[in-house]
């Protein structure tokens, strides 16, 4: 019983390589070094990423990574996702929950690195005892919910205990932020796994968590893990996550004048009560779900119920809701009605595109038409701020890449505006903006950060934590929020759980799963993996000083008054000194050891 | 006598915390099958889940199908396993008629749930309950 040994040194890969139509399972690495799901996606990519080929060449890989701690404890629920983004064309991280990471457990993976190109469109099928390679063609140009149907009909064993990953037109026509479904409600969302995947002819992958492993013996794992689901259930600590889920920071954001409403032409408005987390949870929470391992449950699904003919005629829909996705197709498109949101939701979601970037991408291209800067015959729909039909059409017409201009779009906001005007307004940030209008010190993480997620160092908590707007305690609580989120996605916790899962608490979780020695380890290699993150991000082409934070974000007023241009330039100055001396330092470290 | 009975599945939220606790506490496991209770969902993810435990029938088919009596009829409804005497011939697996005995694809033993209420507190939304059935009916306390 067990597959992998507890204190396995190494890491148990399966490699895909849809060329041959064969996978092999390998011994990878050094598990007290690499930790496991940033570490170990990171050191995968480093030694399979080819940095002189295009991001949707073939060979390039798209690797899944889960952590030492990943389905032992709760909320140890996550999958890091690493690929060279067809964004960016840098090394890129993405994360999803549902059930996969539980699924690469149980099918005995710690990674899965698929390589090749599928002779026609394809679904991969692994767990513990399978890996197949299905000829799915007919689902070639089915949407996102229709394929998950599809494969849920091919595949019928194993309900409940598996993953169903798959994309959408979006992934197969490789939009540059197309997304990858994970379980209907989880995504790899940000910088284009999907396209990756489409590049692959690969339209779903089904893993199945068909086998089980053996516990620590003793009382310490079964007592550790009861106090941790206590912590996690019934003190406050997790109660933001499950009440009304993120969807409640728009309220007190929108008073904080911090929401970026209409591309943002503005930080405040008088509807925001009509789309936020209280609107949807009277009149739209249909229920609430969870990843595979959280008793938390803090996906919230609402019911989207659509009138279709006269006579009463309904049918519904359940899109699932956060403050991300309702600031990209609520506050930042002029949409105020929580009905509407939800539906140009679920047509993203249809597409299999990234919401955020679709979202801030149709606002941008909504003030260029306002402003002469495309005509209509560009965006083949009237788009007006507040007008959900029109941009339900113009996301389809991002996800089939109808049009050049829809085409260029779906490389990202900027590319659409050097080729057509109107960069000064494009509300992008290293990637399209997450829904902070905070100030300076959001603006700098999200556009200089690793992921240029808001998640990678949140910037939005400085900003309203810290008016005082000092430079250098900016960037060490950039670097030093990094490195414990770094830590967190190495395990691979929920970053949610950050509160429960301290350092100290994360070293006794270590030890009682018979890791001592990455228990000891986890400090200094959690540090050596936030570096070595980065060296991966300038090796593969990262210039921040290409990087530009565009005019629109030194336009904006917030709470605190007038964006401070100095201090935005400064500090963005200065985390990019500090994020390129820790590459530098990563690349000391290899060139030590390869001496 | 109590069984375990899944009663408000309505409120699921298909954490697995049940099944997880099963396998944790009862079976020494990490897994999603080796647990007398499994859930799945019942079509997909947007149409909720449902738990594969055992109902805790008297008599008990999969007791009369058992060839080596190593399932016995458990007072109160649900079987006693006598693992010793099991010769892994599925019958009892067979015979269930909600599936609710898991054959172990590893050890090749059944998995059945055993209706000791372990897992009752490890789930978040009280969904199961272990109630009395001492009079051959379900009584609320």
């Amino acid at each position: 019983m067990g597959k992998i040994p507890m204190n396995s040194e190494t890491f148990k890969v399966l490699m895909v390589d849809l060329d041959r139509q064969k996978g092999d399972l390998i011994d990878f690495g050094n598990a007290k070094e690499m930790l496991g799901g940033s570490g170990l996606g990171a050191a995968l990519y480093a030694a399979y990423s080819q940095p002189d080929l295009p991001a949707n060449h073939p060979d390039q890989p798209l690797i899944f990574a889960i952590g030492p701690l990943t389905a032992y404890f709760p909320l140890m629920s996550k999958v890091v996702l690493t690929f060279k983004s067809p964004y960016h064309e840098q090394f890129a991280e993405s994360h999803a929950g549902g059930r996969l990471a539980m699924a690469m457990r149980f099918a005995g993976y710690d990674g899965v690195v698929i390589r090749g190109i599928a002779k026609t469109p394809a679904c991969l099928i692994i767990g513990g005892r399978t890996l197949e390679i299905v000829d799915v063609h007919y689902l070639w140009g089915q949407d996102v919910l229709a394929t998950g149907k599809w494969l849920r009909r091919i595949h019928r064993s194993h309900s409940g205990h598996r993953s169903i990953l798959r994309i959408g037109p979006a992934g197969e026509k490789q939009v540059a932020f197309a997304g990858i479904n994970v379980d209907t409600y989880r995504h790899f969302g940000r910088l284009g796994g999907g396209a990756i995947m489409g590049a692959k002819n690969l339209k779903g992958i089904i893993v199945i968590g068909d086998t089980n492993l053996e516990l620590p013996r003793g009382k310490d794992y079964q007592k550790l893990y009861k106090t941790i689901y206590q912590e996690m259930t019934q003190s406050d600590v997790m109660r933001k996550y499950h009440d009304l889920g993120t969807a409640e920071n728009m309220i007190p954001l929108n008073e904080m004048h911090a929401v970026p409403w209409r591309n943002m032409q503005a930080t405040r408005d008088d509807a925001a009560a009509e789309i936020s987390g209280e609107k949807f949870a009277q009149e739209l929470l249909l229920r609430k779900t969870a990843c595979a391992g959280c008793p938390v449950g803090c996906i919230h699904v609402g019911l989207l119920r659509e009138n279709f003919a006269d006579d009463h005629e309904y049918l519904y829909r359940q899109v699932s809701y956060d403050h991300e996705p309702i600031f990209a197709a609520g506050s930042m498109l002029g949409v105020t009605r929580a009905g509407n949101v939800l539906m140009l939701l679920e047509e993203m979601e249809r597409q299999g595109i990234d919401v955020i970037s679709a979202g801030v991408g149709l606002a941008w291209a909504t003030e260029a038409l306002a402003g002469g800067v495309i005509a209509e015959k560009e965006t083949l729909v009237p788009l007006r701020f507040g007008n959900a039909e029109g941009y339900r059409q113009a996301v389809r017409h991002l996800g089939n890449r109808t049009n050049e201009f829809y085409y260029l779009l779906g490389q990202g906001t900027l590319t659409a505006a050097k080729a057509y005007g109107g960069e000064e307004f494009a509300c992008v940030l290293g990637q399209e903006m997450a829904g902070y209008a905070t100030g300076e010190a959001f603006f700098v993480s999200q556009a200089y950060g690793l992921r240029h997620s808001h998640l990678d160092s949140a910037g939005y908590s400085f900003d309203q934590k810290s008016p005082n707007k000092d430079l250098w305690a900016a960037v060490e609580f950039f670097l030093e929020e990094e490195r414990r989120r770094v830590q967190l996605t190495c395990m691979v916790s929920c970053l949610f759980a950050r509160n429960v899962y301290t350092q100290e608490r994360l070293q006794e979780c270590l030890s009682v799963v018979g890791r001592e020695q990455a228990a000891v380890s986890l400090p200094a290699q959690t540090k050596r993996v936030q570096a070595e993150r980065w060296r991966l991000k300038f090796a593969s082409g990262h210039d921040p000083t290409q990087i530009k934070i565009p005019k629109r974000f030194s336009e904006i007023t917030t709470w605190q008054g007038p964006i401070d241009q100095d201090f935005l330039n400064q500090l963005a100055h200065g985390y990019q000194e500090a994020v390129r001396e820790l590459a530098q330092s990563a690349e000391f470290q290899r060139s030590v050891q390869a001496r | 006598m109590k069984a375990l009975r899944p009663t408000r599945m309505e409120r699921c939220i298909g954490c697995y915390s049940c099944s997880l606790a099963c396998a944790r506490l009862v079976h020494n496991s990490l897994s999603w099958h080796r647990a007398g209770i499994r859930i799945r969902s019942a079509g997909g993810l947007s149409t909720g889940f449902e738990a594969q435990v055992c109902l805790a029938c008297d008599p008990a088919p999969c007791v009369a199908a058992c060839p080596t009596d190593a399932f016995g009829q458990r007072r109160g409804g649900g079987v006693k396993v006598k693992r010793e005497t099991c010769i892994r011939c599925g019958a009892c697996a067979e015979a269930c008629p909600v599936d609710a005995v898991y054959m172990d694809l590893e050890t090749g033993y059944p998995v059945v749930c055993i209706h000791c209420g372990r897992c009752v507190s490890f789930c978040p939304h009280a969904c199961l309950e272990m109630v009395d059935t001492t009079n051959g009916k379900d009584t609320d306390e």
